[in-house]
């Protein structure tokens, strides 16, 4: 148990070094949330003034949800790093040493997760900028709660995927496929009361929706149980996705 | 006991590609073996059986005593894994990544930093140790990797294809290397190449592996013993089965193979049975475009045991498809 705890430091460790090597992948996802804070903040400006919305102005209602989308994505883009790592025999090289099997797989999640929490704080800061204010202490933990553990969920997922499909095109059509439109289904940019109510259904299965709910109650401070109950939602969402990610490891075993 | 014990080793992948057809062989404690054969023969297949990162269909092998199927996580503490090309993060230092493998290999922690220091020393990359592998040329790679799989002091070392990929000066300074871990190091090394000058030069013993058999083990020079007399290799055009009649009959010949335009025959002795050869062939009107003489090489004995001669080339095409 030591052993997988240390293996899970030094492969951490590894990712960091890159990340910090590169920090201009930050800088490059962090381009998204950029647009979406301003264009879409601006955009749908005075839909708040529409019935159904729990905050004064947009873009504290956007804030969570452009933070959560952000989380979303790098977690579900992590798995390209473990691809260039099968491509280039890093991954049998480690396999063929006692390294814990897990601890490939969570030192990537713990990294996704950890770069996510950088950016949250990037986000906020942004939010801040443009009007949305600074949550509570309280608030903010629960917002970065639920951004690294969708984060660590999708990246679970990623790199499941990942091993499975051992391609980048299969894993920029799959994450595109499914990205956005997990987004919309969800209260990343509407309110709930407001979408029709077959997306009010689809959206209570949507573990962004989880995500998003937790993150925007835990800014407004209002109902603490949706907080507590959809970060329970997403732990059991991330735990599924890493079983898949390490089932995901004995097929590639098998298969090679 | 034996470093490596294979027996009858089989493997079949998804869509019936038979990689390994019962491979079996034995290497002995301190030994460089050779596994020799083109592309596709299930060289590789072997050797990630052998580091426990595949699994054989039937058949059992043991590496520095562990079971590869029963006690993988044993084997996985007793070996080096050299893959076939990198194997290394290009985005840490030469430092970096031989710690990192050091902790994966349980080295003791309080040992790792002399170890690698060590280690960096022994294949020349102290200058380099602290940029990172990117700025790397393909000959201080490859010497990385080798670092990389010898920083725990395994037993047994596999290095798959180890130059492959690289420009024959390189290739050379990589044959220096491994002649110096032969002499500095007890450590058993399984090799797999396609080059034959490769197998002659560097094993004590090989294995010939084709479509997933060995077809003959022994010492490079008792292979070559084993082929009596001289070889004579005749281009002979379009030509190939009606000369194998013809000069089957020719006084001095031992055998005749035919290998499309090229005839190889072995003779007791090449000096007088040239001008028979070639007076044979004058006889019977088959134009000759060369004929060249030579001692039994390694090639030589994979045509004896194969029925094809040695080309890496056409049998990476065949290996590819198959």
């Amino acid at each position: 148990m030591i052993l997988f705890f240390a293996d899970v430091w030094h492969l951490w460790l590894r990712h960091m070094r890159a990340t910090i090597r590169l920090p201009i992948w930050i800088a490059v996802t962090l381009i998204q949330p950029v647009i979406w804070l301003t264009l879409f903040g601006q955009l749908f400006r005075r839909v708040v003034e529409l019935p159904g919305f729990e905050t004064t102005t947009y873009i504290q209602f956007l804030t969570p949800g452009v933070l959560i989308m952000t989380a979303m994505f790098g977690g579900a883009w992590s798995g390209m790093g473990l691809i260039d790592d099968l491509h280039h025999n890093v991954v049998d090289r480690m396999l063929a040493t006692p390294v814990h099997r897990a601890a490939v797989i969570a030192a990537r999640v713990l990294h996704a997760a950890f770069t996510v929490v950088v950016q949250s704080f990037i986000v906020l800061a942004l939010a801040l900028a443009l009007g949305a204010g600074w949550p509570s202490v309280g608030g903010t933990i629960g917002v970065l709660v639920a951004a690294a553990l969708v984060t660590a969920g999708f990246s679970a997922m990623s790199t499941g995927v990942a091993l499975l499909a051992r391609r980048e095109e299969t894993m920029i059509a799959v994450i595109n496929f499914f990205g956005l439109p997990l987004a919309f289904l969800s209260a990343t940019f509407m309110s709930a009361q407001l979408m029709p109510q077959w997306m009010q259904s689809v959206s209570k299965a949507n573990p962004v929706n989880w995500a998003v709910s937790a993150a925007r109650h835990a800014v407004l401070g209002t109902d603490t149980s949706a907080v507590w109950i959809n970060s329970a939602l997403l732990l059991v969402f991330t735990l599924v996705m890493v079983m898949f990610a390490t089932a995901s490891f004995r097929v590639y075993r098998r298969s090679t | 006991m034996d470093a490596i014990h294979v027996e009858n080793l089989t493997k079949t992948y998804k869509g019936k590609v038979k990689a390994l057809q019962g491979v079996s062989f034995n290497v002995k404690q301190g030994e460089i073996f050779g596994l020799l054969g083109p592309n596709g023969a299930g060289k590789s297949t072997t050797v990630r059986i052998l580091s426990t990162l595949s699994q054989a269909d039937g058949g059992r092998a043991t590496v520095a005593g562990h079971d590869v199927t029963s006690d993988a996580a044993g084997v996985r503490r007793s070996i080096g894994y050299v893959a076939q090309a990198t194997g290394v993060d290009r985005w840490a230092t030469g430092r970096e990544n031989l710690t990192l493998q050091a902790q994966m290999l349980r080295v003791p922690t309080s040992t790792i930093r002399a170890r690698v220091g060590e280690m960096l020393d022994w294949v020349n990359l102290n200058e380099a140790a602290d940029k990172l592998v990117n700025t790397y040329s393909g000959g201080m790679k490859r010497r990385l990797e080798i670092a990389m799989g010898l920083v725990h002091q395994p037993k047994v070392l596999f290095l798959d294809e180890p130059t492959t990929g690289l420009d024959p000066e390189t290739r050379r300074a990589l044959w220096r290397d491994l002649e110096r871990l032969r002499a500095e190091r007890d450590v058993t090394v399984l090799l797999t190449t396609h080059y034959l000058e490769e197998a002659d030069a560097l094993c004590d013993r090989l294995s010939i592996v084709d479509h997933g058999r060995v077809v003959i083990e022994g010492t490079p020079s008792a292979l070559k013993a084993d082929i009596a007399g001289d070889t004579v290799t005749i281009d002979i055009g379009d030509a190939g089965v009606r000369a194998g009649e013809i000069l089957g009959g020719v006084n001095g010949v031992l055998e005749v193979i035919s290998a499309g335009a090229l005839v190889t025959v072995r003779v007791r002795d090449g000096a007088t049975a040239v001008p028979l050869v070639a007076a044979a062939l004058g006889q019977a009107h088959i134009a000759v475009h060369t004929m060249t003489l030579g001692r039994a090489s390694l090639d030589d004995v994979y045509l004896k045991y194969t029925g094809h001669h040695y080309d890496a080339g056409t049998a990476t095409a065949t290996g590819s498809k198959r």
